[in-house]
């Protein structure tokens, strides 16, 4: 992404020589590179908005599956989340973005060159046919950005997915076996007492677990960065180093150290928010509930 | 060259000993499992580090959140704010620049950008504050039985904090801190990747492992071979602080003994 060192905002900031103080500063920081780089924060919130459904979604049919009747699918949904959990995460990102893409292409190519004889893996070598390659070689910059960000979406659903997955799989497990028995009681099928019963009442027990999770997920979208998007410590790394007035409009020095606090600001203050958030949604969801929490609004409520 | 060749070349290579030059052509697994393992000594020297020290700072920090001092009790709690609301890997890459501007001003400060000694303090910081987060909820949990009970033998100031809190203390958090020793082990993997450079090709087990996925572009292998290494320094350091956590529980009946396991995979990112 190549944008215009000259600031296109104020028109004061055509001459960043004779600029001074806080002048100089809003020319600074309102820069081509400083724009993408507020995009870049764009970019993590778009990751969690995309990552948290599906991670949650995936952990729901890792969840179920780990409850089916069919034996092999409760290993394999139970292998998933044993796998995933069992091995250091950031291997894994680095892990599955490569063997997604390959992944990928080796699908491509078995559809698309059905009449290729070489040896996919050739030495130190992965060749596929031109056909398969993904992106195109001849795709605009913005497919080959599109697809890394996919691949990275989908390597934070997997390994998120996976930890959802157990939490879901325990707060299934924590709904009381009463409840059900009342539902069978009444007469429901198994498919019934699960969606009518089991569900709505399990997000109380998983609530506590997903609110950790969704931390844990905030605090993990740095590593978008060792998955190859430029993202947040792209762009931190990227402005913060020195800038000589031959390159650049605005030369300074190493300023890297006060970006990367301004990172630690912004997750700070995101994690907090948070935090007050997921409170309240943990209170609103104990309401009526046969919990302890539940009791406690019940008498807080009586008492009024 | 024959397996016990690459061994005795490469077994000690993160440290800088034996053969300088990396396999870059016909890479055997033999190759990557000795170098993936030479690197495990990287992350099992930051891990021993990280829960030695943070083990004894993280019980002061969570005894100073506990104190009625609001002037010792806030700084607490700030601490253990900022290392827990933000991400590891940006801390990472702010102690690192913090101390290349400190090395700048000041050349006391000249090798806290090597990673063995700024990357580990980095990492005691971190595990300090989830640790005093454990220790303090523990301490929290301490049974009020237990505390009347020291009142009425009459133990008071030091001698009541160090017979009947602080072992019941511990006792309490050790399940949960077993899970953090694995964790900051786990987060040792995210040194070389994040501003601490890797000098010479000094690098941990991910690293090396990268290196192979990106060298032969198969990342089949490289990585279960990490996954394996992990799988048993996991299991060293369940047993180890399983051993610990039986003394602490010497003296509880047996019954009671076998509730609380520590659990295999609970490690998640910081």
């Amino acid at each position: 992404m190549l944008l215009a060192d000259r600031c296109p905002i104020f028109s004061y900031c055509a001459d960043p020589d004779t600029l001074e103080g806080l002048t100089w500063l809003s020319c600074y920081m309102t820069t081509g590179k400083h724009l993408a780089f507020y995009t870049s924060f764009g970019t993590v919130l778009l990751l969690l908005a995309i990552t948290a459904p599906l991670a949650l979604s995936f952990g729901f049919f890792a969840a179920m599956g780990s409850r089916a009747h069919l034996p092999p699918v409760r290993w394999l949904a139970n292998l998933y989340m044993a796998v995933v959990r069992g091995v250091p995460d950031i291997a894994f990102f680095l892990f599955f973005v490569i063997a997604l893409d390959q992944g990928f292409e080796w699908m491509r190519h078995q559809v698309l060159c059905p009449d290729w004889d070489q040896p996919i893996r050739q030495g130190n070598d992965f060749i596929v046919c031109q056909a398969a390659k993904l992106p195109q070689n001849s795709a605009p910059e913005l497919v080959h950005q599109i697809y890394g960000f996919g691949l990275a979406v989908l390597t934070f659903a997997i390994v998120f997915g996976a930890f959802a997955g157990n939490v879901l799989a325990g707060a299934f497990k924590a709904v009381p076996h009463g409840q059900i028995e009342t539902a069978e009681a009444y007469g429901m099928t198994h498919r019934q007492a699960f969606w009518r019963i089991m569900v709505p009442q399990m997000w109380t027990y998983a609530l506590p677990g997903l609110s950790n999770l969704w931390m844990v997920l905030i605090k993990a979208t740095p590593l978008l960065f060792l998955l190859g998007v430029e993202d947040v410590v792209y762009w931190a790394k990227e402005l913060g180093g020195t800038k000589t007035a031959r390159f650049t409009d605005y030369p300074h020095g190493d300023w890297r150290m006060w970006y990367f606090a301004g990172l630690l600001i912004f997750y700070l203050l995101f994690t907090k928010l948070s935090e007050v958030v997921l409170s309240r949604i943990t209170r609103r969801l104990s309401h009526g509930q046969a919990t302890a929490a539940g009791e406690a609004l019940r008498k807080a409520g009586a008492g009024a | 060259m024959s397996c016990t060749d690459t061994i005795s070349s490469y077994a000690f290579r993160s440290i800088g000993l034996g053969e300088r030059r990396l396999p870059t052509t016909d890479i055997t697994v033999c190759d990557q499992v000795t170098l993936i393992g030479s690197g495990m000594l990287w992350n099992i020297y930051f891990g021993i580090l990280a829960i030695i020290f943070g083990f004894f700072a993280a019980q002061a920090v969570a005894l100073a959140k506990a104190s009625p001092n609001k002037a010792v009790r806030k700084p607490a709690e700030w601490f253990i704010f900022l290392f827990r609301g933000s991400p590891l890997f940006i801390q990472f890459f702010f102690g690192y620049f913090l101390f290349l501007s400190l090395k700048r001003a000041f050349p006391v400060f000249d090798s806290f950008t090597d990673a063995w000694l700024g990357a580990a303090i980095v990492l005691w910081l971190n595990t300090t504050a989830y640790s005093a987060e454990i220790f303090f909820g523990a301490l929290m949990a301490v049974p009020k039985g237990d505390l009347e009970s020291a009142d009425a033998y009459g133990f008071s100031g030091f001698p009541r904090f160090r017979r009947i809190v602080w072992p019941t203390m511990l006792r309490l958090a050790w399940p949960a801190y077993t899970n953090e020793a694995i964790f900051i082990f786990h987060s040792t993997t995210l040194v070389f990747f994040s501003g601490f450079p890797a000098l010479q090709q000094k690098g941990d087990a991910l690293y090396y492992a990268s290196y192979f996925a990106d060298k032969t572009f198969n990342p089949f292998i490289p990585y279960p071979i990490l996954a394996g290494y992990f799988v048993l320094v996991t299991l060293c350091i369940i047993t180890v602080f399983g051993l610990i956590g039986k003394r602490l529980n010497r003296h509880l009946p047996q019954a009671k003994r076998r509730s609380k396991r520590p659990r295999l995979m609970a490690q998640m990112f910081r």
